[in-house]
């Protein structure tokens, strides 16, 4: 029979671990290797150099307006393999779940990743399941490793940025921050703010026909797009400059920055890209990057300069300038 | 999808910009007395386009940096009270005080919790009717009345278990202490946006009137602050010092009277003692004998021994704008955001933060 709610039973290992497996993830994951039943997943090595990561997913809150975990668990990784210039060939997927977790919602977040996944076209070949005492953990927390290929000749390096590289981005930023931000406080917008998590590997496969001569690729979650770029400038030992006039914001992520006391520049993407490469295919790659779905609204926003290493600076919308520093400790709504 | 840009705004401000720089003033130095301001004006980089002889100097705008050491001892000692849940905003817990700060407090286990309102502080006390509630509040006017606004719904609610340590402190005793002091030039003043949209913009005339100061009380865009600042120019080049308030749209000549009248009801002034400036009089906030049981002073008997500010720490200095944060030896090395060694580097709002997240190398 089946529960309302997650038991410690489901993780004992026993028959209703067995049931949980058959009737939530085997039907939603199903693929060969899967099906297999298998400790582990054993594929062709199609040649090449190979990408592989592991990323946990412990956000709160699980559901969020335009997604859950789920997506955020299967798109990060897909992007951690992608910013490696690596096409992804396969996804595990680990799950930590904690007693009492309603089966309803489980099982809408595993929909949703394996939506994500066919989407992405990458499959999940190997899983893993354990359920720990009401209080152990919240909720549910993912782990998703992920296996992918690098092209030959293909050197994307966080060190690698050069004096006169542009900048580009390739969407709106700060997104999936406010989605975040407005759940957690319960606000409600006019216009909402959904995320933006998805898949990046298709969009660099694209770039990567363009020119294989890409410097830098990183995705700007956590921290935002400000922390990403001072840790490229500290990797490559060089400066950034961006022009605040360039910084595609949407509206209503402007509106609730203001709202809220947040910048915008701070705050998580869970679906953008930076890419730092050589000016001379910077307008070629743009192009190609708009075409796609994933890049529609890429654009230019600023270069890689020689003075001042291992700082980011901003031109601002009046002509003076000012640093870009990382963010530290937590972002916190001002007082009044 | 439309994306904003601010390019409608650097076409505005270019021809403010452009008359800043035709103004025939000499050497002027233009004090912000709003924390708000000093992180508006670094963000926008509004001072990078000033020509030199324009200085723009950071005065004691800060709630949180104005907060003295023997302050947060006595918020220190609250927290440690058996049963206490010491409620505060978040800037606050990091804070050292004389031996340690809200943040060690509360990582030995004592009950301190950040909340974004005085009356998150009031929905704490309804929710934990088996505990005392304090509130350390800090703040201007612009917090007054929600303080003022929680101690009423307190008694009316008929909560016992919610009291306030006020710190509260008013802007315009703490302007006048500034002047009077004589120790920095001040040729003009932005007035504070939130704070005026309470007391009204008249409450400045004095600086015109008795300093001869022109003062211009502004929003917190980018635009308003470049236009507050050629409106002080323009007055001083014409040498007619007066008040010109370019925020109309938020603050009023009389300020909001209901709000105020709130804090009228619920306060009276005392002397309060301010970083870097030690007791001024008639600075505070405290709440009246009416309103004795919901007053944290009244009803815990705390006592600390006078503490004095970190050797190293030029807070003092800085908060009165007779040094930069950059004079500061340990600005930048042992003192930084992650490791704070004053309080000016640690409220979003303070001004060797602002330095540091800003402009670092650049004066
Ligand atoms: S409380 Fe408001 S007016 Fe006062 S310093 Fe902060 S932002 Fe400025
Ligand atoms: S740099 Fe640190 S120690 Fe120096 S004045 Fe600023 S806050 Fe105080």
């Amino acid at each position: 029979m089946k529960h309302k709610q997650i038991l410690l039973a489901h993780g004992s290992g026993g028959s209703m671990m067995h049931d949980l497996i058959r009737d939530v993830f085997l039907p939603a994951f199903d693929n060969p290797l899967l099906r297999q039943g298998n400790d582990q997943a054993v594929f062709e090595n199609p040649g090449g150099r190979i990408a592989f990561t592991t990323d946990s997913y412990v956000v709160q809150p699980i559901v969020f307006p335009g997604g859950t975990i789920g997506e955020l668990a299967i798109h990060g990784t897909i992007n951690d393999l992608a910013m490696g210039g690596a096409q992804p060939i396969g996804l595990s997927v680990g799950m930590i779940l904690e007693e009492g977790l309603e089966m309803e919602l489980l099982e809408d977040i595993v929909r949703r990743m394996k939506r994500a996944a066919d989407d992405a076209g990458v499959p999940i070949v190997t899983g893993d399941t354990k359920v720990v005492e009401r209080g152990s953990c919240d909720k549910i927390f993912i782990n998703t490793s992920g296996i992918g290929i690098v092209p030959p000749d293909v050197h994307i390096d966080g060190a690698s940025a050069k004096t006169g590289d542009a900048v580009l981005i390739s969407g709106t930023i700060g997104d999936h921050g406010v989605a975040v931000m407005s759940e957690r406080k319960g606000l409600r917008f006019e216009t909402p703010v959904t995320s933006d998590s998805q898949a990046l590997h298709r969009l660099v496969a694209r770039m990567l026909e363009v020119t294989k001569d890409i410097h830098v690729l990183r995705d700007p979650t956590r921290g935002g797009v400000a922390t990403t770029l001072n840790e490229i400038a500290v990797q490559s030992r060089c400066g950034i400059e961006i022009e605040e006039e360039r910084l595609p914001v949407p509206p209503a992520v402007h509106g609730a920055c203001d709202l809220l006391g947040l910048d915008p520049l701070y705050l998580a993407n869970e679906g953008k890209l930076l890419a730092i490469l050589p000016e001379q295919h910077a307008d070629a790659v743009l192009a190609a990057m708009r075409e796609t779905p994933e890049g529609a609204d890429a654009c230019r926003i600023g270069r890689v300069v020689a003075d001042m290493p291992g700082i980011v600076r901003m031109k601002t919308g009046i002509g003076g300038t000012r640093i870009v520093n990382v963010l530290t400790g937590e972002m916190l709504p001002r007082i009044c | 999808m439309s994306i904003i840009s601010s390019f409608r705004e650097s076409s505005r401000a270019k021809p403010i910009i452009d008359r800043i720089h035709q103004r025939d003033t000499g050497p002027v130095s233009i004090m912000e007395f709003c924390g708000g301001h000093t992180v508006a004006i670094f963000r926008s980089g509004i001072r990078t386009v000033m020509p030199v002889h324009v200085q723009m100097i950071s005065g004691p705008g800060c709630p949180v940096c104005v907060t003295s050491n023997g302050d947060l001892d006595r918020a220190v000692a609250l927290a440690k009270t058996p049963g206490v849940i010491l409620a505060t905003y978040g800037d606050m817990l990091k804070v050292p005080g004389s031996e340690e700060s809200l943040m060690q407090v509360k990582a030995q286990g004592y009950a301190v919790e950040i909340v974004y309102s005085t009356l998150d502080a009031l929905a704490l006390a309804e929710a934990h009717p088996d505990r005392e509630i304090v509130f350390f509040a800090i703040g201007f006017e612009t917090t007054s009345p929600a303080a003022a606004a929680a101690v009423l719904q307190a008694r009316d609610r008929g909560l016992q278990n919610f009291s306030i340590c006020s710190v509260m402190k008013l802007t315009i005793p703490g302007a006048r202490a500034l002047l009077s002091m004589g120790e920095v030039k001040v040729d003009a003043v932005i007035g504070p946006g939130h704070v005026s949209s309470i007391i009204g913009s008249d409450a400045w005339r004095f600086l015109p009137e008795e300093y001869g100061i022109p003062v211009a009380i502004s929003g917190f865009e980018t635009l308003d602050l470049l236009a507050a600042t050629d409106a002080l120019l323009r007055m001083i080049e014409a040498k007619q010092p007066d008040l010109v308030n370019t925020y109309s749209r938020i603050v009023k000549p009389g300020g909001n009277r209901k709000a105020w009248g709130a804090v009228q009801q619920v306060f009276e002034l005392r002397a309060a003692s301010w970083r870097g400036f030690g007791e001024i009089p008639e600075s505070g906030l405290a709440l009246r004998e009416e309103f004795a049981a919901y007053d944290a002073d009244r009803r815990f008997d705390i006592r600390v021994a006078p503490a004095p500010e970190h050797p190293a720490c030029r807070c003092g200095e800085v908060l009165r704008g007779v040094a930069l944060p950059p004079d500061c030896k340990v600005f930048g090395t042992a003192c930084t955001p992650e490791h704070p060694l004053g309080p000016c580097m640690v409220s979003s709002e303070g001004s060797c933060a602002a330095y540091y997240h800003y402009q670092r190398q650049q004066r």
